[in-house]
């Protein structure tokens, strides 16, 4: 083989494996987002947006890992904390919270906040206030300035969910509160309570990860 | 190997003229650089260290801006005036010119003054009555790197945490609030500590940052000294949501400020007595691997 | 590329994958993915049993660090590197085999060829500083937006850390590597390095620290950037292990290489070859071996307590537990910045090494060249607090550090003298490496006065961690030892590889890189004042535009490296412009060898007889007398 053939051929290597190589370096890098959920509109400005937390996800390559779930306006319990709600609008949150008391590491974050009427419904009673101890996660918004612990379910009761979605007839609390939208854009949201069981700090694992206990708000224009 | 008697220090021909320009060069531009450049310098007057650091920054531009001209006019013409004139002449050799000792002892004593200046100054800079540095200072800085009214610095203690700030105010209640508010033309004591990983306290315009670290209190002093709304940030790679650990600082008027405190412990009451009591660190659970 | 050129002959052919059975790439392959398996899910499963901790978090880091220990140990005797000692052990004689084979397959295996190491590492080097290159873009693109859009918070985090840490593992390696390796023995007059299996060892471990880095892409990624620091390195996730073993593992090559090069050129020196006729360029490797040589163990200590940390439930770092994350800070930054001048002092010695050649005028004030590097190299030590003016050490230190700090201008300050004065009076050339060489001096002066800026314990409060930084070293690796790199490759490549470079595409290569390399990181210097922290994934809106700016240069940057692939392959296969003997008609003693030079490089020990910047000396002799009689040996003191 001539020099000139060789390097035709080495050129042709270079540049299809190349392109091939790095289309499949950045594609690595762009999976793993999960499938963003978007918030049912239920009025002018107002839309609806339901969660869930469980313990563990129960399967999967992360079965130990505790999580947020989302519903789609179909009904549909996924894996996923893109959540994508209008701008400028009311948005009521209903979760549906599974797991039991960690108790917060700062807590500051006992007092939900940022919600319309400073207040949060736990089973339909109005809550100012919860006790640091008894939360179990929180759902936080902090560019907005939204902050509400999520109280856990008792430890001893029956029924505990250990495979997620999980449903309605297992032990669970309901939590609702309405927090209001401001221009589009894309907030993260997070949790503070340290619940990732056996990491450093209760926040390594599932708590450094989006579609776990991280997610992002797409505010967009409606 | 340096052959050193060149006929001491008389400035060769070939350098005259840029000498003479060197000089008129830096005589002018300096000065404009310093008036017109300083006080646009980062990161601006909105503290008294920053207004310090603009200083620092200002008189460290002076002294690059006459070392760049020189070493800039000096390459310029050595490549334009030494380059070879076609391929043969590139290809003769230029003299055997090994080394003059009086250049070498030149230079050497002008970048040791140089240095010597400037950590002079630098040092000079870090002394509070100086307007301090805004830098984090430790948990028990000696008396030498305070702030002469340090004893009525109003206490604000900054706990970082992934991925967020929160302030407390000890002489007030201990209040605990998310937002960082600050009376202007009062001296400011923060003290900075993290209750899980590493993190950075930067508040951007009033140019202090102090590490967080955990278990530790890192102690900064600054006064604001215009009334203004900036951001918080996080200065060192703290995990996920580092690049979004941001958080509001307003500086007010000391009436505002009065009102907003009271506020603050108004809207915070249902949670106050949840608090820790106020300490310069903490050590919340777990402190290792959760359960 | 010359490899192609040599045809991969023996005297008796045998069917190609017969050679797959020995000791080579393959091989270690084979045995690298074994001790992986039987680490991870034998020795680590069992070691990991009852520990919840481990077992209940879907991260296992016992396994995963069993798995990658084991898999180097399987890689490595793949590899071969143990055929010497066992076949010592069992009563062979002494051989340098190894250094025999022919042919393109010799540069997949366990070559001593200190040649061939040199070319494995350009290769190597490259491939690595291409693929961080790559991550840089990705960076980038992600910053055109002041929110994430491309990709998500935790990819990016991780893009960054592995940008930052591939790039300062293997430019470690980018100029003691590919021309260390090659020319610190021609140059000294030697037949090979010292210890020639340990050369093939820093090398092999090169490539397998390269990969154990990105496996931390398959890993969940890390969060910690190339700092790694503690205790957020212990809360991370499985990512972190590869982190911290390729780093201590590029630290061991380091600790090698600095030993190796040491060595040779104490004791391998040929007669005449005194102290101060070295060339400029074996002293700034000197320089960096005594780097690298003190630095690297601690590097290597710290990654291993995280190690520890993570894997055994020590607590060296845990603040709450009795530990304390400064002395992370401290053991990584007492390597952290030696390491900082371990990359850029073998950049000084290469374009002071140029520079004579194509000003045709000996190196002006060589001693003083010599101060310098070790100048800097001892300095470097005695001023790695000022990573930690705002941490909260001991304010009253910062003085001190600030002081040291600044003095390491004094002997960088010495290396521009050296410039300044070899291009007075001469007769400038303006080739490719020439202009890569002076460019050095344009970026680093802007880097070693943003230095200024950020030694000064005041003014790096603002400066400290955010892009400022982050501009200010880019000035000084890439402006600094890639640009040195380029001008090194340019200058030797006609040497290496038998083909010249065409000049045409060098040039342009240079411009787009020097123009848009500085349009890209000098707006960064004004990002960073303006309040962007380092390594955020957002940003305020209101700097979108500078970062649009910095990312639309820095595509640039990217183009220039696609012009310099380019060129290498076409020059290489379609121009194949064979060089003159001496195509830089320089004075340098490798230049007096033949093309490509032989196994042993020279076939008698040669005598130096004059230093190789004698320019403008008309009666002066050949830097070395390829084929000395006896009497000359004696005479030279051999």
């Amino acid at each position: 083989m001539s020099a000139r053939r060789l390097g035709a051929l080495l050129a042709a290597v270079l540049v299809v494996g190349g392109g091939v190589a790095i289309g499949l370096y950045v594609a690595l890098f762009l999976e793993a987002s999960p499938p963003p959920v978007q918030a049912a509109v239920i009025g002018r400005r107002v839309a609806a947006l339901e969660l869930q937390t469980v313990a563990e996800v129960g399967h999967g390559e992360n079965s130990f890992w505790v999580s947020y779930y989302a519903r789609t306006p179909g009904h549909k319990w996924v894996h996923s904390t893109i959540l994508r709600v209008p701008a400028y609008s009311l948005v009521h949150v209903t979760v549906y919270q599974y797991d039991s008391a960690t108790g917060l590491r700062n807590p500051l974050w006992g007092q939900p906040r940022g919600v319309v009427g400073g207040v949060m419904y736990v089973n339909g009673k109005p809550v100012k206030v919860l006790n640091p101890e008894l939360a179990s996660h929180t759902f936080a918004i902090p560019e907005l300035g939204v902050s509400v612990p999520l109280p856990g379910v008792d430890e001893e009761a029956p029924n505990q969910c250990s495979n997620a979605p999980c449903t309605l007839a297992e032990a669970h609390n309901t939590i609702t509160f309405t927090f209001r939208t401001r221009g589009p854009g894309k907030y993260r949201w997070q949790c503070f309570v340290p619940c990732a069981a056996g990491f450093i700090f209760g926040f390594g694992g599932p708590m450094q990860s989006i579609g776990y206990m991280d997610g992002e708000l797409e505010v967009q224009s409606s | 190997m340096s052959t050193g008697g060149e006929g001491g220090l008389k400035v060769p021909p070939e350098l005259r003229r840029i000498a003479w320009l060197w000089l008129v060069l830096s005589v002018v531009a300096t000065p404009l650089v310093v008036i017109f450049v300083g006080p646009l310098l980062p990161p601006g007057s909105a503290s008294d260290a920053a207004h310090g650091q603009q200083q620092d920054n200002t008189v460290m531009v002076a002294i690059v801006v006459p070392i760049m001209i020189g070493l800039l006019l000096y390459f310029i013409n050595a490549l334009i005036m030494f380059r070879g004139k076609d391929e043969a002449d590139a290809l003769t050799d230029g003299p055997a010119i090994r080394g003059q000792t009086r250049v070498m002892v030149l230079w050497i004593a002008t970048t040791f003054v140089i240095v010597l200046l400037l950590a002079a100054w630098g040092a000079y800079e870090l002394f509070p009555g100086e307007e301090g540095a805004g830098g984090g200072l430790g948990s028990a800085p000696i008396s030498v790197a305070l702030p002469a009214n340090a004893s009525s610095a109003l206490p604000v203690q900054v706990i970082g945490q992934q991925w967020t700030w929160t302030y407390r105010y000890p002489t007030f209640g201990g209040v605990e609030t998310t937002e960082l508010v600050l009376p202007v033309g009062q001296e400011v004591r923060f003290s900075v500590t993290s209750i899980d990983v590493i993190h950075s306290f930067w508040a951007v315009h009033l140019a202090v940052k102090a590490d967080a670290v955990p278990g530790n209190a890192n102690v900064a002093f600054v006064k604001p000294v215009r009334e203004e709304s900036s951001t918080v940030r996080c200065a060192e790679l703290c995990g996920l949501w580092h690049g979004h650990m941001t958080s509001r600082l307003r500086v007010v008027s000391p009436a505002a400020f009065r009102a907003w405190i009271a506020h603050e412990r108004e809207k915070w009451a249902p949670i106050q007595h949840y608090l820790p009591a106020y300490k310069p660190t903490y050590a919340p659970e777990p402190t290792y691997r959760a359960e | 590329m010359s490899a192609a050129a040599i045809p991969a002959a023996g005297p008796v052919r045998e069917p190609w994958w017969r050679g797959l059975g020995r000791f080579n790439v393959f091989t270690g392959i084979v045995l690298g993915i074994g001790g992986y398996l039987i680490g991870a899910l034998v020795i680590g499963h069992v070691l990991s049993k009852g520990i919840p901790a481990q077992t209940e978090t879907n991260q296992n880091d016992i396994e995963f660090v069993c798995g990658i220990l084991l898999g180097i140990v399987g890689f490595l005797v793949g590899m071969g590197f143990l055929n010497y000692p066992i076949a010592r052990l069992t009563g062979a004689a002494p051989t340098l085999r190894e250094k025999e084979e022919k042919g393109i397959a010799r540069y997949f295996t366990l070559c001593t060829d200190h040649k061939v190491v040199g070319i494995q590492y350009l290769w190597g080097v490259l491939f690595f500083f291409l693929v961080a290159g790559l991550n840089a873009m990705l960076i980038r693109t992600q910053l055109l937006y002041p929110t994430e859009h491309f990709w998500s918070a935790d990819n990016y985090i991780t893009l960054v850390g592995l940008h930052g840490t591939m790039m300062m593992m293997m430019t470690t390696s980018m100029v003691l590597g590919p021309f260390g390796n090659y020319f610190v023995p021609v140059m000294v007059g030697a037949k090979r390095m010292a210890f020639p299996r340990i050369e093939a060892l820093s090398f092999w471990l090169l490539p397998v620290a390269g990969v154990v880095l990105l496996a931390a892409v398959g890993a969940k990624g890390f969060p910690t950037g190339w700092t790694g620091y503690a205790n957020l390195s212990v809360q991370a996730k499985l990512g972190m292990d590869c982190y911290l073993i390729s780093f201590a593992l590029i630290g061991i090559s380091m600790a090698l290489v600095g030993f190796n090069m040491l060595v040779t050129v104490y004791t391998m020196r040929a007669p005449g070859m005194t102290w101060t006729r070295l060339p400029i360029f074996v002293w700034s490797v000197i320089a960096t071996a005594f780097l690298q040589l003190l630095a690297a163990p601690v590097l290597i200590a710290g990654m291993s307590l995280v190690l520890l940390d993570r894997v055994v439930g020590t607590t060296f770092f845990m603040p709450f537990s009795g530990g304390s994350p400064f002395l992370y800070e401290n053991l990584f930054w007492f390597f952290g910045h030696p390491e900082v001048y371990i990359l850029a002092l073998p950049g000084f010695g290469l374009v002071l090494e140029i520079l004579p050649v194509f000003s045709r005028k000996p190196l002006w004030g060589y001693r003083l060249a010599v101060a310098g590097l070790m100048g800097v190299a001892l300095l470097s030590f005695f001023v790695w607090q000022h990573h930690l003016f705002v941490s909260g050490i001991n304010p009253d230190l910062r003085p001190f550090f600030m002081f040291t700090t600044e003095l390491i201008s004094i002997p960088t300050a010495l290396v521009f003298l050296n410039a300044m004065g070899t291009l007075f009076r001469g007769k400038i050339r303006f080739s490719v490496p020439m202009l890569f060489a002076l460019a050095l001096f344009f970026n680093f002066f802007i880097g070693g006065a943003s230095g200024v800026f950020l030694s000064d314990a005041p003014s790096d409060v603002s400066t400290h961690g955010s892009f400022f930084v982050m501009a200010h070293f880019h000035y000084t690796i890439m402006g600094g030892l890639v640009f040195a790199f380029f001008g090194g490759l340019f200058y030797w490549f006609p040497k290496m590889f038998g083909v010249h470079l065409n000049e045409k595409l060098g040039k342009l290569q240079f411009w787009l890189f020097f123009i848009f390399f500085n349009l890209t990181f000098f707006p960064l210097f004004a990002v960073g004042m303006l309040g962007q922290p380092r390594r955020v994934s957002a940003y305020s809106p209101s700097l979108q535009w500078l970062n649009d700016w910095v990312t639309a240069a820095a595509y640039m940057i990217g183009l220039s490296f696609a012009v310099f692939v380019v060129n290498v392959v076409y020059s290489c296969f379609f121009e194949r412009r064979r060089p003159e003997a001496n195509p830089w008609h320089s004075k340098g003693i490798e230049w007096q060898l033949p093309t490509p030079i032989p196994v042993d490089n020279f076939e008698r020990v040669p005598v130096i007889n004059a230093s190789p910047y004698e320019y403008g000396t008309p009666e002066a002799p050949l830097v070395a007398n390829l084929n000395p009689s006896h009497a000359e040996v004696v005479a030279a003191g051999g």
